[in-house]
């Protein structure tokens, strides 16, 4: 499947965010690239830029006029004429720029602000409890696999208005999209062709039979007096469940692989739960799971780095979290930690759509885990496994359960 | 004291009303709305500073 690649020699010169080393711990070489770079250059990929302190991730994520979303996801080379122009992009608004951006994002907004996501809250406390209520009588479970992954599945199908029981369609997906950097690009487009015919078939459904959900919304809106071009909305459904489902998913786990191996913290939040929403602001900030990619628009000197058009940009939204100049303790997890201008969600105009929905899917899904089992532990070390590529999180991750409620 | 939110920076990340929801709501687009736009007693400039510290996008102030 995957081509064979030669290990990263030094990071600095020869960056590679799949290479073993960054997957198994990235932090301690974001570390070192701070220190002596501190932006990383790469020939793989086509040409790559890394980033790695919060204000040059910041000034790049805020500065449109030199960068591109049009390509967000670093493929196997340059995208060149197959990534669709700017400023629409293949799946707005994540991949368009201004103008385009404010207008696609702007119809998208509403049903992502609090209103309408917390209303979502029982549902998701009830899948959570749904799924507790199947493991609870085991006393090892994968808090990955039988846990943190179903959530965000579930809540994204219920708002699209698809079966629950594509769950493990859309994880597949999601896999082909995000994980698939590797391959050559005739094999991502062959394997996209799932994919495709899933989202056509499920646009005809909806057009035959409206709801009350996001689709027939994506299918009814309207910009200025236009319907939607197919192309965009089928381009936001990938979008909305790509975006939706890895990302807080690995949230989710990393948050639990926290607390399994750091029993105090654990204990605080069991003894006083109005300490988990800032517990889980500070699991995004430590463990932040997205990293976005950007390109270079044209020939352009930035901080001394002569960057080149359609150069990527991997901007590493986890690095800027970690980065001492901009954190106290930059490195320490502190679950009340009183001041936290983390990036997790992004800096700038692209800031997740979904933030609302990830932090409430987050919220129900720690107060839960932790209500049912208010201890526990890593079952093993090497069993704990974590996703490569531009969404970190585990994929695996086997917990004992030492005490139940 | 009073609550200065730069609505151009402000990206709807929403920890200010999530932190201050006595001085901050979300509008229809999840983007910030000031509530108490007069002068702050001293427990409202406790709370109206913890969500300035908490702004990713430096949106909001706490001034004289």
């Amino acid at each position: 499947m995957t081509m064979e690649k030669l290990p990263v020699a030094d990071f600095a010169t020869d960056f590679d965010h799949t290479d073993p080393q960054w997957v198994a711990d990235p932090y301690p070489i974001m570390e070192d690239l701070r220190e002596r770079c501190p932006i990383a250059h790469s020939n793989r990929y086509g040409g790559m830029w890394v980033p790695v302190l919060h204000e040059d991730v910041s000034a790049i994520a805020n500065d449109t006029e030199h960068f591109t979303s049009r390509t967000v996801v670093v493929g196997s080379g340059r995208p060149g004429e197959d990534a669709p122009p700017a400023p629409i992009g293949v799946a707005p608004p994540i991949s368009s720029d201004p103008p385009f951006h404010a207008i696609a994002r702007r119809l998208m907004l509403p049903a992502f602000a609090p209103k309408k996501i917390n209303a979502l809250e029982s549902f998701s406390r009830e899948l959570c409890r749904r799924l507790i209520a199947e493991m609870a009588d085991r006393e090892v479970i994968d808090a990955a696999v039988d846990y943190a992954q179903h959530i965000p599945v579930g809540l994204i199908a219920k708002m699209l208005g698809l079966p629950q029981e594509d769950g493990d369609l859309f994880r597949s997906f999601v896999h082909i999209i995000l994980e698939g950097v590797d391959l050559p690009q005739e094999q991502r487009i062959e394997a996209f062709q799932p994919v495709e015919a899933y989202f056509i078939r499920v646009l005809e459904e909806h057009q035959a039979n409206p709801n009350d959900d996001l689709t027939s919304f994506l299918l009814e809106a309207e910009i200025m007096g236009n319907k939607l071009e197919d192309a965009h909305i089928f381009g936001s459904m990938i979008l909305l469940v790509v975006a939706g489902i890895d990302t807080t998913w690995s949230a989710i786990g990393s948050s639990i692989w926290h607390l399994a191996k750091n029993p105090e913290d654990l204990a605080r939040l069991v003894e006083d739960p109005s300490l988990i929403a800032s517990a889980i602001e500070e699991f995004l900030r430590a463990y932040a799971p997205v990293t976005m990619a950007r390109l270079v628009k044209e020939d352009f000197e930035f901080k001394g780095c002569p960057m080149k058009q359609d150069d990527w940009i991997l901007l590493g939204f986890p690095a800027a979290n970690r980065d001492p100049k901009f954190f106290d303790r930059a490195d320490e997890v502190i679950i009340d930690r009183e001041q936290n201008r983390h990036a997790a969600f992004g800096l700038g105009i692209h800031r997740c759509l979904g933030s609302n929905l990830a932090r409430l899917e987050m919220q129900t899904a720690l107060e839960e885990f932790i209500a049912a089992f208010p201890k526990f532990e890593i079952a093993d070390d090497d069993g704990v496994t974590f996703s490569q590529g531009q969404v970190r999180g585990p994929r695996t991750l086997p917990i004992r359960i030492l005490e139940r409620s | 004291m009073k609550i200065k939110l730069d609505l151009e920076k402000c990206q709807g990340h929403g920890r200010c009303y999530s932190l201050a929801p006595e001085l901050f709501d979300s509008d229809d687009l999840g983007n910030a709305v000031v509530l108490v736009t007069g002068e702050l007693d001293a427990d409202q400039i406790v709370q109206a500073t913890l969500a300035a510290n908490n702004c990713p996008e430096y949106a909001i102030e706490v001034v004289a």
